[in-house]
């Protein structure tokens, strides 16, 4: 029987008149990552909020390697780290003294601390900035600073809101190459996100969330395989050749075959990856220029879209 | 752990000041300009009764611990826009050392600031005439009086959560209070109805004594009396906002 390290069940909270989480549930296995999948004010922040003892819940039970985080808050503080949108660090002090002066609030010696902050640094590729101001580093080299910073105390349980919102993509890359690190190491991660393709590349279960309702959950496979499937975008050359192009995909079989007019871009969704080959054959059959050709995943929106009806509108 | 955790606090909080020495440098110009201000611009025309930089220099040191206690209000805010105020809620450290870690540190750095004043002070005329014990007395007053405002001024810090409207709602509350005193002139100068409220004012109970612990006015009763009565007011300021300010951070938001 696998081993629940987070146990949500029923979670609520309001602020005022606005119902930020209605009702969710889910466990994360030990050792495995899942994603909270969902549009901005969806209710993914608040509930890491509750988990991390930052809020308390207005009903239902949480915890943490089985410590409660209503009744026992001191127990899940020491086991867990967060980093994020909401976690931080200080501006005003070097990245060497912000790791030490984490390691020493979790009462490690002062030695300890600062060989714990070394060894992060060293980890994290930021040893030559250690000895400067944080108001110098670039942003990804402030979040990974920040997620240094969630790791000083060893957690066994990572909770990690939005890591990458707002990275580049060569610093997302290597924050998710740390994430998999980790989890080999046998860390416990929880993280959030709006993109798909996060969600896909590094969760081993992705709970969708909505207007604070879970509403779908399963493994990255399930998940695509309810809301479908990659989407296949071909930019044609010349406008006029549209309707011929539109009827060749459609001879594939496609579900779906979309125009976008101000694009000179056509898509349609791929069942399998069979049915490339097959539309490109159809398109050149037909003597249609491709201008460009890209094969994409579907977007939050998209899945939204499948799952609830409706776009993934923000509520705030 | 809630000892170690606030010199941890303490210590961060006095590094920003290595890091960035202006801070310190602009927390001195401010006390430095109201003290050469009244000096050479207002002090020829108040009538203090003796020489006005003997007279003005206690008002301003309690004014100086004062504007160094707002600090800690906007200090506050600063962590908690920028999202430190969360790290440290997810630490398991005592909760209570944010605050007291950053009163305390305010307290420290008014010790430097406090004796610079002194020093600027004895540059251009005053003197200390009471004796060293009145003078360790009044600096300790002092101190008290300023880490009293450190607890006042975390809970605006706390109810604002917004660096701009923690300075503003500062000057707000801090100004009254220190014009509405016997810093600059003597209280009998008020209209009536303001001299009563600057009788009660905190500020002048505490300036009244640091000024006569420091020049040796009145006899030694009347000296203690009013040390008493600066330490009685610190103690009850420390007393009821201090609590304020634990429920504040404790409230989630």
């Amino acid at each position: 029987m696998s081993v629940a390290s987070v146990s949500v069940r029923n979670l609520r909270k309001s602020f005022g008149e606005i119902q930020a989480v209605r009702d969710v549930s889910f466990d994360v296995e030990k050792g495995t990552v899942l994603g909270l999948l969902g549009p901005n004010g969806a209710g993914k922040t608040t509930t890491i909020r509750m988990l991390t003892t930052l809020l308390e819940p207005d009903g239902g039970t949480a915890s943490v390697e089985g410590h409660d985080v209503l009744t026992h808050p001191d127990e899940v503080r020491r086991i867990i780290g967060l980093a994020g949108q909401y976690a931080a660090v200080d501006e005003n002090l070097t990245g060497w003294e912000n790791l030490s002066m984490v390691g020493r609030l979790y009462h490690l010696s002062r030695a300890d601390a600062n060989e714990r902050a070394v060894e992060l640094l060293e980890h994290f590729d930021l040893s030559d900035a250690a000895d400067r101001r944080l108001a110098t580093y670039s942003g990804g080299m402030r979040r990974r600073l920040d997620l240094a910073a969630s790791l000083v105390g060893r957690p066994s349980v990572l909770f990690l809101d939005e890591p990458t919102t707002g990275l580049d993509p060569q610093s997302r890359l290597a924050l998710w190459q740390s994430i998999r690190e980790l989890v080999s190491e046998g860390t416990t991660v929880l993280l959030t996100t709006q993109y798909l393709e996060e969600a896909d590349r590094l969760s081993d279960r992705v709970v969708v969330i909505d207007k604070g309702v879970v509403i779908e959950e399963g493994t990255p496979e399930d998940l695509k395989s309810k809301v479908g499937v990659d989407v296949l975008e071909i930019r044609i050359a010349h406008i006029s050749e549209v309707n011929k192009a539109a009827a060749a995909l459609r001879s594939t079989g496609a579900a779906e075959v979309k125009v976008d007019f101000a694009l000179n871009q056509l898509s349609m969704p791929l069942e399998s990856m069979g049915m490339l080959p097959k539309a490109v054959r159809a398109l050149d059959v037909a003597h249609v220029e491709i201008d460009d050709l890209a094969v994409r995943q579907p977007t939050l929106d998209e899945v939204f879209l499948k799952l609830t009806g409706h776009h993934a509108e923000s509520t705030v | 752990m809630v000892w170690s955790d606030m010199l941890t606090m303490v210590e961060r909080n006095l590094l920003q000041y290595v890091r960035i020495p202006q801070l310190l440098i602009f927390s001195t110009i401010q006390p430095v300009m109201f003290l050469l201000l009244f000096t050479y611009v207002f002090g020829g025309a108040i009538r203090s009764g003796g020489s006005y930089i003997d007279f003005l220099l206690p008002g301003i040191l309690v004014q100086t611990a004062v504007f160094g206690a707002m600090q800690t209000g906007i200090g506050l805010a600063i962590d908690l826009t920028k999202g430190l105020i969360d790290r440290f809620r997810s630490l398991p450290m005592a909760r209570s050392s944010v605050l007291t870690g950053r009163t305390a540190a305010d307290t420290m750095r008014n010790v430097f600031v406090v004796l610079l004043m002194l020093a600027v002070g004895y540059a251009i005329g005053f003197r200390i005439h009471g004796t060293i014990s009145d003078a360790m007395t009044a600096f300790a007053i002092l101190l008290l009086f300023g880490f009293a405002f450190s607890w006042v001024s975390a809970c605006v810090g706390l109810l604002v959560r917004n660096i701009e409207t923690a300075q503003v709602a500062g000057f707000i509350w801090v100004f009254p209070l220190v014009f509405a005193s016997s810093v600059f002139v003597p209280v009998e100068t008020m209209p009536n109805w303001l001299a009563a409220f600057a009788e009660l004012n905190p500020v002048t109970v505490t300036v009244d004594a640091v000024r006569a612990l420091l020049l040796g006015s009145g006899d030694v009763a009347s000296r203690a009396g009013g040390a008493w009565a600066a330490l009685a007011y610190a103690a009850g300021i420390v007393a009821l906002f201090s609590p304020v300010a634990v429920y504040l951070y404790r409230r989630d938001v």
